[in-house]
């Protein structure tokens, strides 16, 4: 396990709570949006990490979800569209002992920023990025945004749009990253742990949050959050368990031939040693990539969880040995040596 | 016998050949020598945005100019005295640069017919009399470069390769430079491939002797050292003095520099520059685009490092939306803008000071940024140094402009002792000194600067952002009174800096008739005009700008005591707009937007017009 830099609480010291964590900034979210629930979760599992908050920074760009760093009691940076990942890498590599959050919206890490999003997890510095996916772009008032369904009915496109939508996780996978994970904002429980989980991360942890926006498109992901459907359409992911999912423990997810399919449990045929058994530390990513592929495919339940979690360099780290290698080489950069340096002459 | 040596005062001369032929290794390698031995130098390479366009078309033509005195000097010359042409194209793009009776050498294995139709010469210059008025010296560069490499195991290509330095070898027996110089670059240079050493050597000693034992030269040159400044000197260029700059402003702040940057003609050797000094604990990142190279700049000076980005025009229109939060967010960052000539793409490799008021105005909403810019080569170092200085003390994005001429043009430069450059203290908050807590916009009542907390630190936790701000608090702010105070308050801030920046030096008469008012990288060919002039007992000064948002106070005073401001710029007349904006003088512009710098006679033609106008009244 690589070490991670991040500052810890030193052991004794009082223990932060919730509060702690809470700014002073009224929230304004629209009543009943999904964000509500994120920053309570957020707020709460805070102070679980140990990590003293004036060593926490949270990093957004714009759109309905980047609103969120004014509303923690850390130190915060909204900044300009698409491009917190940047501002974010920069923070995390002039200072590596700093817990950096990158909080972002589907138009603003997958539209705007798609570039900065890709580069970021494959450099894989140690920052969680939280993207808040509602399918929609809602403080522009209702436009379609890259991960809307084909087909969508919106002010900009009022005849439905015509793009394919990207997968948030297949693209991190393709893009190198270390961790990614799924959850929901209305399973407060699991959003808590994967948070959590995010954070234990040594690397780039990429987490998509199902988030409902009330306004603009409501419901998109009920049959995913709601109870009556959500145990037939959502498949827990836990590292080596089989894919077991249905309100009865009654379905599971098997692989056919290059297909994941859904086999009923209570067949008489299909037994849970037929089905996929989840290894989120593979470092091929042919087993993520078709639980990714799930959510993409009409009638398969979507999987929440950990798909890959895997141990790689970071940028930070990488850049550190560098400058320690160098100076061992080289020795402490002497600055009038430096301006001396090649063929110099004097005149008296 | 020695041959004859006449000592003259200076020479200029101008290599050229096919991108791929060396004229900017041997170019560079006689600018040392040159520095080495005392002279003044100045330098301009001309090379070709193809790496390697069709050999011998004319678009492949890579030239390098190189000017030398033992009098001060301020540019790479208007004419030349030695032309050296590789082949019939470099001929064609060059020849009229060459003065009349200058020595044009000439290397006529490559003047077979493809070579002089794909220069467009319908008959070989060499045998019609186009070339009379020169001394014109044809040498078998390429069969003798072969010959004398004849006892080696090289290929003929690789032998070929070695031609520039047969041809730097006779240049510098032309004017009495040693050769130890490049012969010990050729050893570290070909460190790892020892059978270049040998070849290398032996091509540059070939055509040293060629010029001492065969009748071709019947003189040489020799220029004397100039007279400069005590101290110890080497030869710079302007984006390696920028590199240095950086480097010094981080040590000297104790603030680590992180330097975003994304590859671009002609800023990318700074990044690979700083690349080199990781053991200074500088961090360069090569970014994915040049916003999120500032992006990275940005939040490293959230951080508290030295945040620095670099770039030219295009770049810096991609950064344009980052530039202005850090702005609005009042954090310290230094952009480079290496200009080059546009609009859009334009002419990557020319020059050009044509983003002046791009950055001035190219940001949404009121949006003021200090500007400085380097007005020569070695000027690069200080200048970005003071652009570190203001960034960081006034906590706003600082713009330090250079150009493709300077930044790649070299001279001698006078190394400061780490005592003579100015402090930059970073003053962190360290602690939340109001009853309210932490304030992050509560400013420095003088300079008006905000405090720069640093995350990591305890109870200064706050928030900031591209939103407008509330005074004092930093909170989001719609207010609209507020928004009035914030506009203010943040245009106050810079024109305060003017309170910071020493006197105007005047160059020549401190009044009279015309003031040369200049800025960027034409200060050579203005300071050498006005030289000229006062010289002559004629009453011109000449006013070089380093900072040019805010103009400095003094500004105002120095353009009423001058009946005449001619602003030459190489663009359409950018600074003039802004002069004659500011302070409603009808100040009168000389521009050129060729990509290419003044020339000296240029200037000369337009103030003798001026003064002849100014005799009729």
């Amino acid at each position: 396990m690589r070490k991670k830099r991040t500052s810890r609480i030193p052991v004794g010291a009082p223990t932060l709570t919730k509060k702690d964590f809470e700014s002073d900034q009224d929230v304004r979210w629209c009543p009943g949006c999904g964000d509500y629930s994120i920053l309570a979760q957020t707020q709460r599992i805070m102070p679980e990490l140990g990590i003293p908050k004036e060593n926490v920074v949270f990093i957004s760009g714009i759109g309905c979800s980047s609103r969120f760093p004014y509303y923690m009691n850390t130190y915060g940076f909204h900044t300009i569209h698409g491009r917190a990942p940047t501002i974010a890498s920069g923070v995390k590599m002039a200072n590596p002992d700093l817990s950096v959050w990158v909080i972002t919206g589907d138009g603003d890490a997958l539209s705007i920023g798609g570039n900065h999003f890709i580069h970021l997890m494959r450099r894989n510095f140690d920052i969680n990025m939280l993207l808040f996916n509602n399918r929609i772009y809602g403080l522009t008032k209702g436009q379609y945004s890259p991960t809307s369904e084909q087909g969508k009915k919106t002010y900009s496109t009022p005849l439905g749009s015509l793009e394919t939508p990207f997968n948030p996780i297949s693209l991190t996978l393709a893009s190198g990253a270390t961790f990614v994970a799924r959850s929901l904002d209305r399973d407060p429980e699991h959003l808590r742990l994967i948070i959590k989980s995010a954070f234990e991360h040594k690397g780039t942890s990429f987490i998509e949050i199902y988030q409902n926006c009330n306004i603009f498109n409501d419901g998109t992901f009920f049959q995913y959050t709601e109870k009556e459907t959500k145990a037939d359409n959502t498949v827990f992911l836990e590292h080596g368990e089989p894919l077991v999912f249905g309100a009865e423990h009654d379905k599971g997810i098997r692989l056919n031939g290059f297909q994941p399919e859904v086999v009923d449990l209570t067949d008489g045929e299909h037994t849970i040693d037929d089905l996929i058994v989840h290894d989120q530390h593979a470092e091929d990513t042919t087993l993520a990539n078709f639980l990714a592929g799930m959510s993409d495919t009409p009638d398969m339940p979507h999987p929440m969880g950990i798909f890959r979690n895997v141990q790689h360099p970071c940028y930070e780290d990488l850049m550190t040995k560098q400058i320690r290698t160098a100076t061992e080489q080289m020795g402490d950069g002497d600055l009038d040596a430096l301006l001396h340096e090649g063929e110099t002459w004097t005149v008296s | 016998m020695r041959k004859p040596v006449e000592q003259i005062e200076a020479a200029t001369i101008l290599f050229a050949g096919d991108s791929g032929d060396g004229s900017q290794t041997i170019g560079t390698q006689m600018t040392e020598t040159t520095a080495l031995i005392g002279n003044d130098v100045a330098t301009l390479p001309d090379y070709p945005a193809e790496i390697r366009a069709p050999a011998g078309s004319l678009a492949g033509v890579s030239g390098f100019q190189l000017h030398f005195s033992s009098e001060q000097i301020h540019t790479p010359g208007d004419l030349c005295d030695v032309l050296v042409a590789m082949n019939p194209a470099a001929l064609k793009v060059h020849l009229h640069k060459l003065k009349p009776n200058g020595i044009l050498i000439v290397n006529i294995d490559n003047f077979a017919r493809r070579n002089l139709r794909l220069a467009g010469y319908e008959e070989d210059p060499l045998e019609s009399d186009a070339l009379t008025k020169y001394q014109v010296f044809p040498v078998e560069l390429t069969k003798l470069t072969r010959k004398s490499l004849e006892a080696t195991d090289l290929t003929t290509r690789e032998i070929d390769r070695c031609k520039n330095f047969f041809a730097l070898g006779m240049i510098l027996w032309l004017y009495n430079r040693p050769m130890e110089y490049t012969m010990k670059w050729i050893k570290a240079k070909f460190a790892t491939k020892p059978q270049y050493i040998e070849s290398n050597i032996l091509a540059l000693r070939a055509g040293n002797t060629y010029c001492e034992a065969t009748e071709q030269f019947a003189v040489s040159y020799d220029v004397k050292p100039a007279t400069f400044e005590s101290g110890t000197y080497r030869n710079i260029e302007g984006n390696m003095a920028t590199v240095l700059g950086l480097v010094a402003a981080s040590h000297q702040s104790g603030l680590p520099l992180v330097y975003g940057s994304y590859p671009i003609t002609p800023a990318s050797d700074i990044l690979h520059g700083l690349a080199q000094y990781r053991n200074f604990g500088v961090i360069t990142m090569q970014m994915e685009d040049e916003i999120a190279a500032v992006g990275v700049a940005i939040g490293a000076a959230f951080s508290g490092a030295l945040g620095v980005t670099g770039s030219s025009g295009p770049g810096l229109a991609l950064k344009s939306e980052a530039i202005n939060l850090a702005m609005i967010a009042e954090l310290p960052l230094v952009v480079c803008n290496i200009q080059r000539a546009g609009p859009s793409t334009g002419m990557p490799t020319k020059t050009e000071q044509s983003d002046l008021l791009q950055m001035f105005y190219g940001r949404n909403g009121e949006s003021p940024i200090p500007i400085v810019a380097a007005s020569r080569p070695f000027d690069c170092f200080e200048t970005v140094y003071e652009a570190c200085r203001i960034a960081v003390k006034y906590r706003t994005p600082v713009i330090f402009l250079s150009d493709l001429y300077i930044g790649m043009g070299a001279e001698p430069w006078r190394i400061p002792k780490l005592s003579e450059l100015p402090e930059i203290k970073p003053n962190f908050a360290v602690s939340a000194d109001t009853t309210n807590g932490f304030e992050p916009y509560l400013r420095d009542p003088e300079t008006l600067a905000r405090p720069w907390a640093k995350p990591g630190t305890l109870g200064l936790e706050h928030r900031i952002g591209g939103l407008e701000k509330s005074d004092v608090t930093g909170h989001v702010s719609y207010d609209p009174d507020n928004h009035e105070k914030m506009v203010e308050i943040r245009a106050e801030k810079v024109a305060r800096i003017a309170n910071d920046i020493p006197p105007t030096e005047i160059f020549g008469v401190q009044e009279g008739e015309v003031l040369l008012l200049g800025w960027g990288g034409t200060f050579g060919a203005l300071r050498t005009t006005a030289e000229n002039y006062v010289a002559e007992g004629l009453p011109i000064g000449h006013v070089h700008l380093r900072h040019l948002n805010p103009l400095p106070n003094d500004l105002a005073d120095i353009l009423k005591r001058f009946r005449k401001i001619l602003i030459p710029e190489l663009n359409s007349g950018q600074l003039l707009q802004l002069i004659r904006a500011t302070y409603l003088i009808d100040a009168i512009g000389l521009n050129k937007v060729q990509g290419q710098p003044f020339h000296v006679y240029e200037l000369h033609a337009k103030i003798d017009e001026i003064l002849k106008k100014i005799e009729h009244f």
